[in-house]
């Protein structure tokens, strides 16, 4: 290899993260950025409360590819995919039919929204919002309408209820599980967020599931699994996320839940990096912000010459729904041990502690948030 | 006063409001951050943060 040269794959949060870190400590590196849509920079947890802040979808992004090239001195591929990746050679076959070799190669190419499997004459009307192109779309189809439904009260699902019935919208929200944020929360914590949203205008259809969505002129008729039917002007849906692994497991890159890294971040190919929704990290699968601010950190660190394990400090999770501020760390679902729950009198803080009586999760809600700081110092690294 | 919105997670500092959890008291400008402060959301270092409004 005549000379150092490293591909990122995807320039979403993650990518731009590795490519801005690996800049800070080297000036003259080559980085290739590889990007499936415009490559534009922008701030992915901002599209969930976009209409409270009076964002539109081009103010939402902060520097288009162009921008970020002169910024950062990178080279960025717009509008082209990866194919295949070819260990041996270190080089990566492009759809286009072209060619880029690496000596370092990053995959950081996210999560595909997860579709529920719905019949009915309508199932490709459904909209999801996982990046800012998805999200103009959204806020077109928005114009002129009243009713929304959502499929899924997960994280982003609430966020969006949240922000859609700030601005006037009406929402309704439909989960399998019994309150929001059932992977999340607590059963009393999810009841205190169920109600702060309820009195916020959203309207629950719980335990129960969409099973088909059909055209009623410009409207939409839902079936779900209890025979209720509602009709809205628009769905979204939010049930989940997957890791996109499809490019690593053609090309043999080790795949479970997501691309298997170690805690350097490297797959069993020590010169192929992973990081953010799409990886894996020593067992975890961690879709949010913080975890790529540190990995990013480590694996610049590492390709730079200074071989770096990650860490990951406590990383609680913000909820972005002001009608009920939340702040969730879960613990390990797999860990055994007990919730301890204290109903305030605008709040409510729930702390999960081990057999040996050590915190190992929270949820604060409501003027509980405020104990945030003095909480998380108790709790052990995520990855220490 | 004004505000200053992290790019990666979209967290805003509020001059006025401060990060008082974090040792920085409420009305502390900018300028006064060190540079060893970080996001409260996500990590990022102060470099990455950009101005939003002025009030």
């Amino acid at each position: 290899m005549s000379q150092q040269s490293v591909v990122v794959i995807g320039s979403g949060l993650a990518g731009y993260a590795v490519a801005r870190e690996l800049r800070k400590l080297n000036s003259d590196i080559p980085i290739t950025m590889l990007s499936a849509d415009h490559g534009g920079f922008y701030s992915k947890p901002m599209l969930s409360n976009a209409l409270a802040t009076g964002k539109t979808p081009a103010a939402i992004l902060n520097s288009d590819a162009a921008q970020m090239t002169a910024q950062l001195k990178i080279e960025i591929h717009t509008h082209t995919r990866a194919q295949e990746i070819d260990q041996a050679n270190k080089a990566i076959k492009l759809e286009n039919g072209g060619h880029l070799v690496f000596s370092k190669l990053v995959l950081a190419v996210g999560a595909d929204p997860i579709r529920l499997p719905l019949s009915g004459d309508a199932v490709d009307d459904i909209l999801s919002v996982n990046d800012l192109d998805d999200y103009r779309r959204f806020r077109e189809a928005l114009e002129g309408k009243k009713e929304i439904a959502i499929l899924g009260a997960g994280l982003i699902g609430c966020e969006f209820a949240n922000d859609l019935a700030g601005a006037g919208y009406q929402v309704r929200i439909i989960d399998i599980s019994m309150q929001p944020l059932g992977r999340l929360l607590p059963t009393e914590a999810g009841k205190y967020l169920h109600d702060k949203l309820a009195a916020a205008g959203i309207q629950f259809h719980l335990n129960t599931q969409t099973q088909s969505i059909e055209r009623r002129g410009h409207r939409y008729r839902l079936i779900l699994a209890d025979d209720q039917v509602i009709e809205v002007d628009l769905v979204l849906s939010a049930v989940g996320l997957r890791p996109r692994t499809t490019l690593a497991q053609t090309t043999g890159i080790h795949v479970n839940r997501g691309i298997v890294t170690n805690r350097f971040l490297q797959t069993q190919d020590a010169s192929i990096f992973a990081l953010g929704d799409c990886a894996e990290v020593e067992g975890k699968v961690l879709p949010f912000v913080m975890p790529i601010t540190h990995a990013a950190r480590a694996i610049a660190a590492t390709i730079n010459g200074t071989a770096t394990p990650v860490r990951y400090p406590p990383m609680p999770v913000l909820v972005k729904t002001p009608a009920c501020p939340t702040i969730v760390s879960p613990p390990d679902p797999a860990m055994p041990g007990s919730w301890q729950i204290d109903a305030q009198l605008d709040g409510l803080k729930a702390l999960f502690r081990d057999e040996a009586g050590n915190l190992q999760g929270f949820a604060l809600l409501g003027e509980a948030t405020k104990e945030k700081n003095a909480i998380v110092s108790l709790l052990p690294p995520v990855i220490a | 006063m004004r505000k200053f919105q992290c790019m990666v997670c979209g967290f805003i500092y509020d001059e006025s409001i401060g990060d008082p959890e974090h040792g920085i008291e409420a009305g502390t400008r900018w300028e006064e951050i060190p540079a060893s402060w970080s996001c409260p959301e996500c990590g990022v270092v102060k470099d990455d943060f950009e101005m939003v409004e002025m009030i």
